[in-house]
């Protein structure tokens, strides 16, 4: 009889990557549901779209340059769907496909596919969008204009006419991105990652409460400042990307700081009204210094002796 | 400094815990390798044809680092075979044709210990080696020098902390006297202040029983631990019951502990008592393709694997394993024999197929080690042949507990890259 013989351990945790990537997608769902609620089918179309595009472009990628199949671990979906919820809801749809090529094709795949890439694919898409199609990128319509008129009406973010009230940005009826303005599907489904520890919560609380705190140094309402914009959906599901944040708690921590403040300094002075992307894109880039800086010591290992020690 | 352990939780599978161990029927033939625990071989002292008795010594070696083999039953020595183990090196093995009889051999006595000295050669005669799987010489663990590397805690393993083996836990329930006993005498032995005994928080019986049992005595503590794996690792072990970190290059003894595996010092009683070598076991016979008679059974030392799963009802398995499903080693062969230092035979089947997927950074294996590695780190430095990475990165101070390939999203084999980095540093150490 022959035996199965393979190095230690002979026992696996019930876990693979597709299984990490579907209790993301379960995660986002709450605030891709609220987002369609609030904002009608073209919402629905722009998500598909966006979703459908990545898996395809994947797919494709793959196969022209001749590597094994990665579509069903479904990180393609999670991009498609992250991309999709940093999009205007009457966006026309051909963005998204754009900025799914960006976001696969370029941002993931050319450096290597999954786990490879120096920086967040959704949010390289939405910046590409953001600075090539400024105006599409910025024409928000109006909370549930479906119901009464076939007709988009427009409005402005919260963030810019800053006076929406706290219920209706805790409920995501303001307009913004198709999967950004319901805080609370968006904080349900960061506490559902938590407690199933798929993500830790170092960076998004480091995140949220260094916008929060510097907010409310410069005499602003803090409140207001977490709850409007695309801060909850950068902080529990961009800034805690694996790919492209720090590995370790110290790390997350520091992060999340450097993203609060850049997102702070942004909105603040900046020309853009927010800040959530550039601040994650720019914290992405010094992920690998983070992580030489935050590297563990492992348990009873000596300090490296003087003369071979380099700073 | 405070650090906090990481590891990883298991399902137990402790099914066998409350089996109590029945012998197993002596088998028709034992294969014993001259290599039993670590250190160097032993060179066989008998030869083909000639008659055994059990507990006849018939292995030995002059090198400090080793213990003798002594035969586990009665019969004839049908063969001297080259043996290759398990992990591709070779030595000497006897093969012993069993008569049935079970003749004692005649000079099986109690030794005569009168000191220090004395104790230690009967410690090494008795063939003793670490039992909870390490099998590092129990003579020269004893023999630390009280002068440069003071003892002052005998720290008693009873973690278990592998699922399935439930051999450790079957001692404290069916001789705790023997765990008390050889806890007081090695301590007597060896002017060793202090105990603990360190027993994992899922055993609450044991718990219970060594409490009462030493309730006593002041000088004996009973530590429940939490039920994380690899809590009976040696360093972990050492760090939760007595908050001591065994640094870099030391020994346990540089921080004035000793460890012992539970079954190691009732074994050691039983020897000073009736002078019978090491030469059986209490092993657990348990696994998904274990289908009837699974549990604990005192096996002598030679015993192929095979004939337990048989006798245990395994006719289909795909995998057996010498010991647990963490840290055990996987067999090519199911005629394998039972070597000393097993607590347990495992036997798996529908075995399932893994696949390694490219690493996603999720950070896991960071989370896990309990050494504070960086596994992820370490992979990478390996795959690129960075051996002043890997050395930076202190991969020689991996445990090789398989926390991290355990968790790994992606399948990725790091702990076995650990392994591999280690070899590629002697190898380099070498060539300087």
């Amino acid at each position: 009889m022959s035996l199965n013989v393979s190095p230690l351990p002979h026992i696996h945790d019930n876990i693979s990557t597709r299984k990490v990537m579907l209790m993301v997608i379960i995660a986002l769902m709450p605030a891709c549901i609220a987002g369609v609620i609030i904002f009608g089918p073209m919402a629905l179309l722009n998500l598909a779209v966006c979703t459908v595009s990545c898996v395809f472009f994947e797919y494709i990628l793959r196969r022209i340059m001749k590597k094994p199949q990665t579509i069903s671990d479904l990180s393609a979906v999670v991009t498609g769907l992250l991309l999709g919820m940093n999009l205007p809801p009457a966006i026309n749809p051909l963005f998204g496909v754009i900025g799914s090529f960006v976001a696969i094709g370029i941002t993931k795949q050319l450096f290597g596919g999954i786990g490879q890439n120096f920086a967040n694919p959704a949010i390289v898409g939405r910046i590409v969008l953001m600075l090539s199609f400024t105006g599409h990128m910025s024409t928000w319509i109006a909370p549930f204009y479906y119901k009464n008129t076939a007709d988009a009406v427009t409005t402005a973010t919260p963030l810019v006419t800053k006076d929406a009230d706290y219920l209706s940005l805790f409920l995501g009826t303001t307009g913004g991105c198709i999967g950004e303005t319901c805080a609370l599907a968006l904080i349900i489904g960061g506490l559902f990652l938590m407690i199933t520890r798929i993500i830790t919560p170092h960076a998004p609380f480091a995140f949220i409460g260094t916008v929060a705190l510097l907010t409310f140094l410069a005499g602003d309402d803090p409140l207001y400042a977490i709850l409007s914009g695309g801060l909850m959906l950068g902080a529990f599901f961009m800034a805690t990307d694996y790919a492209t944040t720090p590995l370790t708690g110290k790390g997350k921590l520091i992060f999340g700081i450097g993203c609060g403040i850049l997102t702070f300094a942004i909105r603040k002075f900046g020309s853009y009204p927010e800040g959530v992307s550039f601040s994650i894109l720019l914290m992405n880039l010094l992920v690998p210094y983070i992580d030489r800086l935050c590297e563990l010591r492992p348990v009873g290992a000596k300090k490296p002796e003087k003369e071979g020690a380099k700073v | 400094m405070s650090v906090k352990i990481g590891g990883v939780r298991l399902p137990h599978h402790k099914s066998t815990e409350n089996i109590a161990t029945v012998d197993f029927p002596l088998p028709k033939k034992l294969v014993l390798p001259m290599a039993q625990c670590m250190g160097a071989p032993c060179t066989p002292l008998v030869k083909k044809g000639d008659e055994v008795t059990v507990g006849m010594k018939i292995g030995d070696s002059d090198k400090p680092m080793s213990v003798p083999v002594h035969s586990p039953a009665s019969g004839k020595v049908s063969d001297i075979t080259d043996w290759r183990l398990s992990n591709g090196s070779c030595c000497k093995a006897v093969v012993i044709e069993t008569d049935g009889l079970q003749t004692p051999c005649p000079d099986i006595k109690p030794p005569v210990i009168t000191d220090r000295k004395s104790f230690l050669a009967a410690v090494r005669e008795s063939g003793c080696c670490g039992l909870g799987g390490a099998g590092f010489p129990t003579h020269i663990k004893l023999g630390f020098d009280p002068q440069k590397t003071p003892i002052d805690t005998l720290l008693v393993n009873g973690a278990e902390c592998e699922p399935y083996i439930t051999s450790d836990y079957r001692e404290f329930i069916e001789a705790p006297k023997d765990v008390i006993d050889g806890i007081s005498y090695i301590m007597k032995e060896l002017n060793i202040p202090k105990c603990k005994i360190g027993i994992e928080a899922n055993k609450p019986k044991a718990i219970a029983d060594m409490k009462k049992r030493t309730a006593g005595n002041a000088n004996i503590e009973v530590v429940s631990l939490p039920s994380t794996y690899p809590q009976g690792a040696e360093k972990v072990l050492i760090y939760t019951a007595t908050g001591r970190v065994v640094a870099e290059g030391e020994l346990p003894a540089h921080r004035g502990v000793i460890v012992m595996n539970v079954s190691t010092i009732a074994f050691l009683i039983r020897y000073i008592r009736t002078g019978v070598p090491l030469i059986s076991k209490r092993l657990t016979i348990d696994g998904t393709a274990v289908t009837k008679n699974s549990g604990n059974y005192r096996v002598l030392v030679g015993t192929p694997a095979a004939e337990l799963l048989e006798y245990c009802g395994a006719a289909d398995y795909d995998k057996v394993l010498y010991g647990g499903p963490m840290m055990g080693m996987a067999l090519d062969s199911a005629d394998r024999p039972v070597i000393k230092v097993n607590n347990a035979i495992l036997a798996f089947k529908d075995i399932p197929e893994t696949k390694t997927t490219p690493c996603i950074r999720c950070g896991r294996c960071v989370r896990a080690c309990p050494v504070k590695l960086m596994p992820v780190s370490l992979e990478s430095a390996y795959d690129r042949g960075d051996t002043a990475e890997l050395e930076r990165l202190k991969v020689k101070l991996c445990i090789n507990c398989g926390c991290c390939s355990y968790v790994c999203p992606a399948n990725r084999r790091l702990a076995e890259k650990n392994q591999l980095a280690k070899g590629l540093l002697m190898n380099a150490a070498k060539r300087k």
